[in-house]
């Protein structure tokens, strides 16, 4: 989470103390994501050790403000110009679980994603009520909670659509013959990283929304990559040893 | 199947509802034995790929066409025991219908095509009208009211139909895929004053693709090749829910 670069834009906005930073980050992100005052001082630690912020006065009571720099203002511009590029999603948990249930015998892939779905649609529900119960915002504290509540319900559905969609095309899949368990490799795998350069690693670097379309694409890259290396590298491997098989091939080497 | 009287929250209530479609190898079963109640306060999501028998389910809840098999009762109402007569009347008083193709009357005004169900029950045209602006209004489009179906865009005639739908009295609203040609924002608007007409007492179906959309709704069922599959309602309050509220 970018809590560095958010303290850093409300010190943009003038000097502050580290208990008067948290109160000013919480009340801005509706108190989604709830600092300790320690997080908030490793923080502003990093930040003088970056130049990005400086020790200013000490008031009656004890507090020491922090007043950013300039090179700390340039780093909030150039924060707001830039886009985020997430390296992590969230989902990634759900897209591995999904991805080894299709190639285990014996799982009923549907129930799980129906049960998947349904728990999804119950956070969904939740949400929508907790924002239900609020009229238009009328404050730039309430806006500012109603776009980060906004944010989770539209990851939220993200996750149904992407279970509808993993539904149908499973369900085609199945339909063509595609969809049968991986049985392990009973070969013994080599040594070391037998494949360098995984497109499934590199999918996991992009961001969110191009995710399922490189997967997509890392997919066929995959099945050539793996036709090749199917007399070596891939020959694996006694249980527990199966070499990282890269992408989600679901009619493999047999 | 015994003809205990229904409860007095109970709206609607489908017993067993099979409809099957041709016969021989052509056969379709599009429902397959629905058991499904819908309570006043109540707003019940339908969800399911295409063909999952969603729309067939809500012309057979609105009495629009009759099951192969089972019951449906409105209000503690058989309606295989009522002449169509009858129905007609229930449909006009009690339901209020959203179809998945809007089905306006071209040669109808906005304001006309949702006041036609008042009129038809002997309303005065001033209260109809007065009616029908205020359901234009919960869509905000009361602004359109004089205009013509094909001067109005898609979901312009999606808002006019919905207005149609909870005008006046209506106490059960059946919805097939009304936020369809909405945007995300209109979209939202028609969802927020359908939840307030069902919190104010009505009852309601709401069959969409949209999870956002089905969030809304007190209990989302799925079918799958005309069966419920699972049911979901909010188990109280969870994490998410708790990490969202305001401190
Ligand atoms: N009059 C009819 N004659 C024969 N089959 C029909 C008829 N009406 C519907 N069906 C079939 O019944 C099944 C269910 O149709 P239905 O319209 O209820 O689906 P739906 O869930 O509303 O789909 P969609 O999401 O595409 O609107 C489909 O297989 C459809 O082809
Ligand atoms: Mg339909």
């Amino acid at each position: 989470m970018s809590i560095r670069q958010s303290l850093l834009a409300i010190l943009d906005q003038g000097p502050c103390y580290g208990y008067q930073l948290r109160g000013e980050f919480d009340r801005r992100t509706g108190s989604t994501w709830p600092l300790n005052v320690g997080q908030i001082y490793n923080t502003l630690d990093r930040l003088e050790r970056d130049g990005l912020v400086a020790k200013a006065d000490t008031d009656s009571e004890g507090h020491v403000y922090y007043a950013i720099t300039a090179a700390g203002h340039d780093e909030v511009t150039h924060w707001l110009d830039s886009p985020v590029v997430r390296t992590q999603a969230t989902r990634d948990e759900l897209a591995i679980k999904l991805a080894i249930a299709v190639t285990l015998p014996g799982v009923n892939i549907s129930e799980v994603i129906q049960v998947q779905r349904a728990a999804s649609l119950r956070t969904l529900q939740n949400l929508t009520r907790t924002k239900n119960a609020t009229s238009e915002p009328e404050s730039s504290e309430e806006l500012a909670w109603m776009l980060v509540v906004d944010s989770m319900i539209f990851a939220a559905e993200a996750e149904v659509r992407w279970l509808d969609h993993s539904e149908t095309r499973l369900a085609r899949a199945s339909a063509r013959g595609f969809a049968e368990p991986l049985p392990l490799n009973t070969s013994s795998p080599k040594r070391g990283r037998p494949v360098k350069a995984e497109p499934a690693a590199q999918a996991a670097q992009a961001s969110q929304t191009e995710q399922l379309a490189q997967a997509e694409r890392a997919k066929h890259v995959g099945q050539a990559a793996q036709a090749k290396h199917v007399g070596q590298a891939a020959q694996a491997a006694p249980a527990g040893q199966v070499a990282p098989a890269g992408p989600l091939t679901t009619d493999a080497v047999r | 199947m015994s003809r205990a009287l229904a409860s007095a929250t109970e709206l609607l209530r489908l017993d067993g509802v099979a409809q099957h479609y041709g016969k021989g190898v052509t056969a379709v079963t599009a429902l397959a034995g629905i058991d499904l109640t819908v309570s006043r306060g109540e707003l019940v999501a339908i969800m399911g790929a295409s063909g999952s028998g969603k729309s067939t389910l809500l012309t057979i809840a609105g009495g629009l066409s009759k099951p192969t098999s089972g019951e449906v009762i409105i209000e503690g109402q058989w309606l295989s025991d009522l002449p169509p007569t009858r129905i007609a009347i229930l449909r006009r008083r009690t339901l209020g219908f959203v179809f998945q193709d809007f089905n306006l009357i071209p040669a109808l005004t906005a304001l006309e095509n949702v006041t036609l169900p008042l009129e038809l029950d002997g309303w005065k045209s001033r209260k109809a009208r007065a009616a029908g602006l205020e359901a234009l209004a919960s869509v905000e489009l009361d602004d359109h009211a004089n205009r013509y179906p094909d001067d109005l865009s898609g979901g312009q005639q999606q808002r006019v139909a919905i207005a149609r739908a909870v005008v006046g009295t209506r106490r059960l609203i059946l919805a097939d895929e009304p936020t369809g040609a909405l945007d995300s924002t209109t979209g939202e608007l028609v969802l927020r004053m359908l939840r307030s007409r069902v919190d104010a007492g009505a009852g309601g179906i709401l069959v969409t693709h949209d999870p956002r959309h089905a969030a809304w709704a007190d209990r989302v069922v799925f079918l799958r090749d005309g069966r419920i599959i699972d049911q979901s309602a909010p188990a109280g309050v969870d994490t998410l829910f708790a990490d969202a509220q305001r401190a």
